[in-house]
């Protein structure tokens, strides 16, 4: 890729960042040159970020009608999926999935509850309803 | 304190940082003669290990591959301390900018405030330089940055002590002081090259540019109406373009590096064989272009067209790699 062709397309993903990539200059010499953006990148980043965005929205719209706690809304929120999410808290991924149920969340302990909000760098209070 | 740290944009952040902290140290050093050096290039796609859901593809070596390759062809030693308790390492880190030194750190992604939020994912292998405290902040130096920027302790905090896959434990690096370093000779440039070509031929089936072709027929055979197909061609894409890669899953990178290399060898050779991987890394933008507009949606989604644009990759890389080991002999 030569320095003229570096895309510039100003990413939103970027959010007015530039990222480093090599090009080749008028004198063949390959060097970092800032790049604002490409749209083969920002499909694809948009794509992940969407993925996590539109679980959560899933999750938010079953806990408000109260078919499921906020905990899975909340770990979607933080971009984790289950394993990351168990791995994070400590908690068997298992038993993580019956506190997705509302009435088992209600009864939930408080040390557990500071444990998830912990993980999810929430408070106790946070975690215990969507917004 | 040493506020006063020469910030450098790189593409990647190990390299950036070990390029940074061992130019700091003395020894002036690019970033692509440290990822090269360190034999930084790779290619890996493992179906059998998920992350996020999906399977690993590098194009590069494990983290941790560049601190640890750097080491014997510059006569370097990183010290590395990891630590059991957060408060622990914070003191740590603290004592040591206290001294003056600027510090390599291992941190999670997804807890760095002044990242875009559409780039924080749990990846915990992030590279940074610290070097100065200011009142609550900790002086950042992160090489993916166009310049230095600052970081709350507790961010910092809970950026370093991420759990997880990968997870940092608080790790820190310098390099170790008075030790002297020595300038990248023709000697450990050549076999530093031969390291990576051994590497992309390696007869393994998922490692090189078997794992290229390997990934070409995982992706021949996806399924166009199943909903996760798409999701992992855009996962692709995301390994070689957006994750620090410096365009073309490092192989533009690893041009560069062949082209200080030339000149440091007198191997006019690798000046050419710089500009045809500039080449090659053009396709590999091509096929990342054809794949996200799929992806989106733009164009049809044609699994047999990615396949054989990686079938292409896969041979011309494997004439490549072939030419450059012969380049070093």
């Amino acid at each position: 890729m030569d320095t003229r062709a570096v895309p510039q397309e100003g990413n939103a993903t970027l959010d007015g960042h530039s990222k480093a990539v090599y090009a080749r200059d008028e004198a063949g010499r390959i060097v970092a040159v800032p790049c604002s953006g490409w749209q083969a990148e920002e499909i694809v980043t948009l794509q992940a970020v969407d993925l996590f965005r539109g679980r959560a929205e899933a999750a938010r719209r079953r806990a408000r009608a109260g078919q499921a706690s906020p905990l899975e809304y909340w770990m979607y929120a933080r971009r984790m999926d289950l394993a990351t999410f168990s791995q994070s808290c400590g908690v068997w991924q298992w038993r993580i999935r019956r506190h997705f149920d509302a009435r088992r969340f209600a009864r939930l302990g408080d040390a557990l509850r500071a444990r998830y909000a912990e993980a999810l760098g929430i408070s106790a209070e946070q975690l215990g309803s969507v917004p | 304190m040493s506020a006063d740290f020469p910030h450098r944009h790189a593409a990647h952040c190990e390299s950036g940082t070990v390029a940074s902290l061992l130019s700091h140290a003395g020894q002036p050093l690019s970033e692509p003669m440290a990822f090269g050096l360190a034999g930084g290039l790779s290619f890996a796609y493992l179906p059998f290990i998920r992350i996020q859901e999906r399977p690993l593809i590098a194009y590069r070596v494990p983290p941790r591959g560049i601190l640890r390759g750097i080491e014997k062809p510059l006569g370097v030693r990183f010290t590395v301390e990891r630590f059991r308790s957060p408060s622990e390492g914070q003191a740590r880190l603290d004592a040591l900018l206290d001294q003056g030194l600027a510090v390599g750190l291992q941190t999670s992604v997804f807890w760095l405030p002044y990242f875009p939020d559409d780039m924080r994912f749990h990846f915990n292998a992030h590279n940074l330089v610290a070097f100065g405290r200011e009142g609550g902040d900790y002086l950042i130096s992160d090489p993916v940055f166009e310049a230095p920027v600052r970081c709350a302790a507790a961010d910092l905090q809970r950026a370093r002590f991420a759990k997880g896959m990968l997870a940092p434990r608080g790790t820190l690096y310098y390099p170790q002081p008075g030790r002297p370093v020595r300038a990248p000779d023709a000697t450990a440039v050549a076999n530093a090259i031969r390291r990576v070509v051994r590497m992309l031929q390696a007869p393994l089936p998922f490692v090189g540019t078997r794992g290229i072709r390997q990934l070409g027929a995982r992706i021949g055979r996806l399924d166009t109406a199943a909903p996760d197909s798409l999701l992992l061609v855009g996962h692709v894409v995301r390994m070689q373009e957006e994750i620090g890669t410096g365009g073309a899953g490092f192989r533009f990178l690893y041009a560069a590096f062949l082209q200080e290399a030339a000149q440091l060898t007198g191997r006019a050779a690798l000046d050419e064989l710089a500009n045809r991987l500039l080449e090659i890394g053009d396709r590999w933008r091509e096929f990342a272009l054809a794949a996200a507009r799929m992806v989106r949606g733009r164009d049809p989604f044609e699994p047999r067209a990615l396949a054989a644009a990686l079938e292409g990759l896969a041979e011309a890389e494997h004439r490549f790699f072939g030419e450059l080991g012969r380049a070093v002999r």
